[in-house]
């Protein structure tokens, strides 16, 4: 389980459970599930354009989730932000559907992108994710601060002068950077799912900001190494089990934080 | 008359299968896809159309009726999402995002179950991304009296839902049961949903679900205006996708012709930049600037969705 090309498999899952616990937090903090789902949908519709004219992948992934991501905050500027990011994301999927009418891909192709190839992963493809992965954690923490700030109190970032939408849009590039590096190898779906159950489970254990999102990834690791162990195991897509297991981590939060609201009789952690 | 409609579009009988259906699912998910909207559901509506899918999925590898598994998955979803609480707007994105992800986990392992167990090539993509050209002609009748029930079940609890939207206090003051009503909603959207993702694919379910109604609220800010706007643009950015779907085989040099779906969708996106246009909105009656303090959702909304109106903004 631990030899060859498993190797890598541990390695590059380990990097994508980080940023997705960094990058989650948030995302859940924001409420912004949606786009957080739209952007790495999108970017696939990127690497299938990339590879109809034979480019590399990882450029058409950069190109469409950074577009995702800019038409987002554009469009949601002035509009009902949930609608406008379902018109970019049914936009981006008709692309993809567009350029995949005119390969002839083979349709394991598809399924990797969408679900991810995580037990397949190359010794060259590993550079690329751990690049682009610092810079998503490094961009959370010099953004840290805004962030919190908007996300919680948005009315006292507006009056201590801070740019909320331009915080908003920085936060989408960096969901799409984060996107960009983790298609290729988890999936488009996947990514989503890792960047919402484990914050949201982390959530429902402490509302201190700094310990929740050391929760976040010490769940998304957790998430991460089990599904690899099962996949491992059973043969089945790594994707099954990060779902499932996902799922069972908010569940189990939720059942810890009705435990805590009964025993100590006041709702301490924010239920997200 | 030749160069707009290809000899033979008339004739051929997926094309005359794919207007009808295509009209039947423009009006469902039209009148469905106002409240949607107007409620801030968004994500849900399209989080459900993968959830069927799911289903379909689940149907297709077990050997029932995909229309079965479609409808099944999403009803199952909703109830999920409601249980969790997408009642309450603060958690709606979360609960919508569980269930989204534990669903796409059992996709996954769904489709890998139905290419290895058999050798059936292209079930992933004709259950991802659906084709309005390939439906089975059997389920036409099907689709056609779901779809029926459903737009008796959106008129019966059409008034209540509608208190309910624009202002929820209102409501329970006047003795609406708020979480009755919600999930009641949430199950029409499941049902219409399901349907429109197994007749014309999950891409064109969120399209024309969100698109038409979306961009009918730009422009005029009455319900019952809104969903006659939206069944109009969704009806014609239909018909006009297909119409330009069939005559698109003799664009492109492979002869292989572009998706419905490319065509509905960017009909679609281009009508919601069109009523954006403030000359437009004058045109309806509606005031060019600040759509959002007009929008008809006050109080149901997400801080999130209220930030970038905020007045700070440089």
């Amino acid at each position: 389980m631990f030899s060859g090309f498993m190797v890598n498999a541990w390695a590059v899952g380990t990097m994508v459970a980080v940023v997705a616990g960094v990058v989650g937090f948030f995302v859940v903090l924001r409420g912004s599930a949606f786009p957080a789902h739209a952007i790495p949908n999108g970017a696939f519709a990127g690497a299938a354009g990339a590879s109809l004219i034979g480019i590399n992948p990882l450029i058409g992934l950069g190109v469409f989730s950074l577009g995702a991501a800019l038409g987002i905050g554009w469009l949601g500027r002035r509009g009902r932000a949930d609608a406008v990011t379902a018109l970019m994301l049914v936009l981006m999927l008709a692309l993809g559907a567009a350029f995949l009418s005119q390969s002839t891909q083979y349709e394991p192709e598809i399924y990797s992108l969408l679900f991810g190839e995580i037990l397949g992963v190359s010794t060259t493809e590993l550079l690329p994710v751990l690049i682009l992965g610092g810079v998503c954690v490094a961009a959370v923490g010099i953004l840290f601060r805004r962030l919190l700030v908007t996300s919680i109190v948005p009315e006292i970032a507006a009056a201590r002068g801070l740019r909320i939408h331009r915080t908003e849009v920085a936060f989408l590039v960096v969901v799409a950077a984060a996107t960009t590096m983790t298609v290729p190898v988890v999936g488009a779906l996947l990514i989503f799912t890792l960047m919402i159950g484990p914050p949201a489970a982390a959530r429902c254990l402490t509302d201190r900001p700094g310990r929740a999102l050391g929760a976040s990834v010490a769940v998304a690791l957790t998430t991460v190494w089990a599904s690899i162990a099962c996949s491992f195991e059973s043969n089945w897509p790594v994707g099954f089990f990060v779902g499932v297991f996902s799922a069972t981590a908010y569940g189990l939060g939720r059942a810890y934080a009705a435990w805590h609201l009964s025993r100590v009789g006041r709702p301490a952690p924010a239920v997200a | 008359m030749h160069l707009l409609f290809e000899p033979g579009f008339f004739a051929s009988g997926p094309v005359r299968t794919a207007v009808v259906i295509g009209g039947v699912a423009a009006v469902v998910s039209a009148v469905v896809g106002v409240f949607t909207v107007v409620r801030s559901q968004s994500f849900a509506g399209h989080a459900l159309t993968d959830i069927a899918t799911t289903g379909g999925s689940g149907a297709f590898y077990l050997g029932f009726n995909p229309l079965a598994g479609f409808i099944g998955g999403g009803v199952v979803g909703a109830g999920a999402m409601d249980l969790i609480g997408v009642q309450r707007v603060r958690s709606r994105d979360v609960a919508t995002g569980i269930v989204l992800g534990a669903a796409t986990g059992l996709a996954a392992l769904f489709l890998y179950l139905d290419t290895t167990s058999s050798a059936t090539t292209g079930a992933t993509q004709q259950i991802l991304f659906g084709s309005i050209f390939t439906i089975d002609r059997s389920t036409v009748p099907v689709v056609v009296v779901l779809s029926v029930v459903t737009l008796v079940g959106m008129a019966v609890i059409r008034r209540p839902l509608l208190l309910h939207s624009v202002s929820p206090e209102l409501a329970t003051v006047r003795g609406v049961a708020g979480r009755g009503i919600g999930l009641a909603f949430m199950l029409a959207l499941a049902v219409s949903v399901g349907l429109s993702s197994v007749a014309i694919g999950s891409i064109l379910s969120t399209a024309l679900l969100i698109g038409p109604a979306a961009a009918a609220l730009r422009v005029t800010r009455s319900i019952g205006a809104a969903t006659v706007v939206a069944c109009g643009l969704g009806i014609a950015t239909t018909w006009l996708g297909i119409l330009l779907a069939y005559d698109s085989a003799d664009w492109v040099r492979s002869g292989q012709g572009l998706p419905v779906s490319f065509f509905i969708v960017v009909l679609t996106f281009l009508s919601y930049l069109v009523t954006g246009v403030p000359a437009v909105r004058r045109l309806a009656g509606r005031p060019g600037r600040h759509p959002a303090p007009a929008d008809p959702a006050p109080a149901d909304r997400a801080p999130a969705d209220r930030a970038p109106a905020a007045p700070a903004e440089g």
